[in-house]
């Protein structure tokens, strides 16, 4: 049996389309706001829609922070932030004053203005492998993922991107750096190729 | 690059789907989760949900139904219909929809579109459009499912509705709707050529011309569906269908 998906609340977007495809994938998940359930969990996904500084509002004023830093950083069970949860990841973003959590080396950057290209960068886009990633197994080639966002991430180390898109600027759509795990489109709202995605991360 | 997107835009009449035509003659398509199902296996890029009975009956969005179809849905969804208040779009988006559009209430509230907006975010927001021509030929804004003109100009209503915070434009004519006789393309590029956020085109594709048309020549963003994905052949039964995706990638590239 693969061991259970802890789905942080911490108030930020629905949670109901995650869940969905979770048992969609056969995996079990569970979503909770409760601090002792997230201390014990032994794989963490790590949602998030809204804006960069109140999500780190939320998850720093509180016991939060702590809990998942040790999870994360100390006890290294996989953490897999997706849209805005994975912009958290990183060191901050320019849509913020906060921090982010650091737990890879990456930037989260505003897409410049284009007047053709439309911001937010939102629909469906074709992505490129980078690095192989367990995450990324099976994936087939132009899988295709629904995006919704107006920043993107860069990471510093190539080893760590493991898919990339083009709006303008080349992005890191998918990134890994050991137990930490990115993901800034809707896998929840991509069919088959985020079913993919999930199946891989329930698989670890 | 983005795929334009082709959208089915399915209609709610609270519990069963039916399909329209000039927003009258209903015909009974089915069962809304079946038919989701299918689109999910057909791997649509989009889904839009219109109750088309909501407002006109003063009822709030069934989420009861709408529930159901989230949870079988794997692809972006929105929602119209009756949505009236902030709280309203709430309960809508917390079942696991992307996008709600507004229409009556925003023309007799356009206050709604900016709370949404601000909470939620624009590319949250769809501000729905109808649109049918008066008795002089003038291209007018209706409401209330075509029950009711405004007097609005729909190119000066598309304006207002962005400046509030709406993220896209879903616009409808009303004449073409159900027709399968092509987009109002004069309409739609009026809309298109306007405002700077993505503009849906419905009513009246009929076959995938059609829809090659208003993109290219309307300068529509993404198009919405109807009787041509849920109906065999025009005048025929119930089929759920969708046009071969690497021919319309072909021609919308």
């Amino acid at each position: 049996m693969s061991k259970q998906i802890t789905i942080v609340d911490y108030g930020m977007g629905n949670l109901g389309s995650v869940c969905n495809m979770f048992k969609r994938v056969g995996a079990r998940a569970t979503v909770t706001s409760d601090l002792d359930a997230i201390a014990r969990a032994d794989k963490i996904l790590l949602p998030g829609v809204g804006a960069f500084d109140a999500a780190m509002v939320r998850i720093q004023d509180g016991p939060l922070r702590a809990v998942l830093d040790r999870k994360a950083l100390v006890e290294k069970i996989p953490v897999f932030g997706i849209c805005l949860g994975m912009q958290l990841l990183t060191r901050g973003s320019e849509e913020g004053k906060l921090a982010g959590l650091g737990w890879i080396a990456a930037d989260t950057k505003r897409f410049p203005s284009a007047p053709d290209l439309k911001v937010p960068h939102m629909g469906w886009n074709i992505v490129k492998p980078g690095a192989p990633s367990a995450l990324t197994k099976d994936l087939p080639d132009e899988s295709r993922f629904y995006f919704v966002h107006s920043y993107y991430v860069r990471v510093d180390r190539d080893a760590d991107s493991i898919l990339k898109a083009d709006y303008g600027v080349e992005f890191d759509a998918a990134i890994q750096h050991e137990n930490i795990y990115g993901a800034q489109f809707h896998a929840e709202k991509s069919h088959k190729f985020g079913m993919q995605l999930f199946q891989n991360f329930a698989a670890l | 690059m983005l795929r334009t997107r082709v959208i089915p835009a399915l209609l709610l009449r609270n519990e069963s789907l039916v399909k329209t035509r000039r927003f009258g003659a209903f015909t009974y398509v089915g069962d809304p989760c079946n038919t989701v199902r299918i689109f999910n296996e057909l791997e649509v890029d989009e889904l839009i949900f219109l109750d088309i009975t909501a407002t006109r009956e003063r009822r709030p969005p069934n989420l009861k139904v709408l529930a159901d179809i989230a949870n079988e849905c794997f692809m972006p969804l929105g929602y119209g219909g009756g949505i009236r208040s902030l709280d309203q779009a709430k309960s809508v988006f917390d079942i696991g929809f992307e996008k709600v559009a507004i229409n009556t209430y925003a023309a007799e509230d356009p206050k709604i579109i900016a709370q949404v907006a601000e909470v939620y975010g624009s590319q949250a927001v769809i501000g729905s459009i109808d649109v049918k021509a008066d008795i002089w030929g003038r291209k007018r804004v209706y409401v209330a499912s075509g029950r009711r003109q405004t007097g609005l100009d729909p190119v000066a209503w598309a304006r207002q509705l962005e400046a509030m915070g709406a993220g896209e434009i879903l616009l409808t004519s009303i004449d073409r709707e159900g027709t399968w006789n092509g987009f109002d393309l004069d309409l739609v590029k009026s809309v298109t050529s306007a405002v700077s956020i993505p503009v849906i085109a419905q009513g009246g594709a009929g076959n995938v011309e059609h829809i090659e048309d208003v993109v290219k020549r309307g300068g529509a963003s993404a198009v919405a569906v109807g009787s041509m994905v849920v109906f065999q052949k025009k005048g025929m039964g119930v089929l759920v269908n969708f046009p071969d995706q690497r021919d319309l990638e072909a021609r919308l590239r």
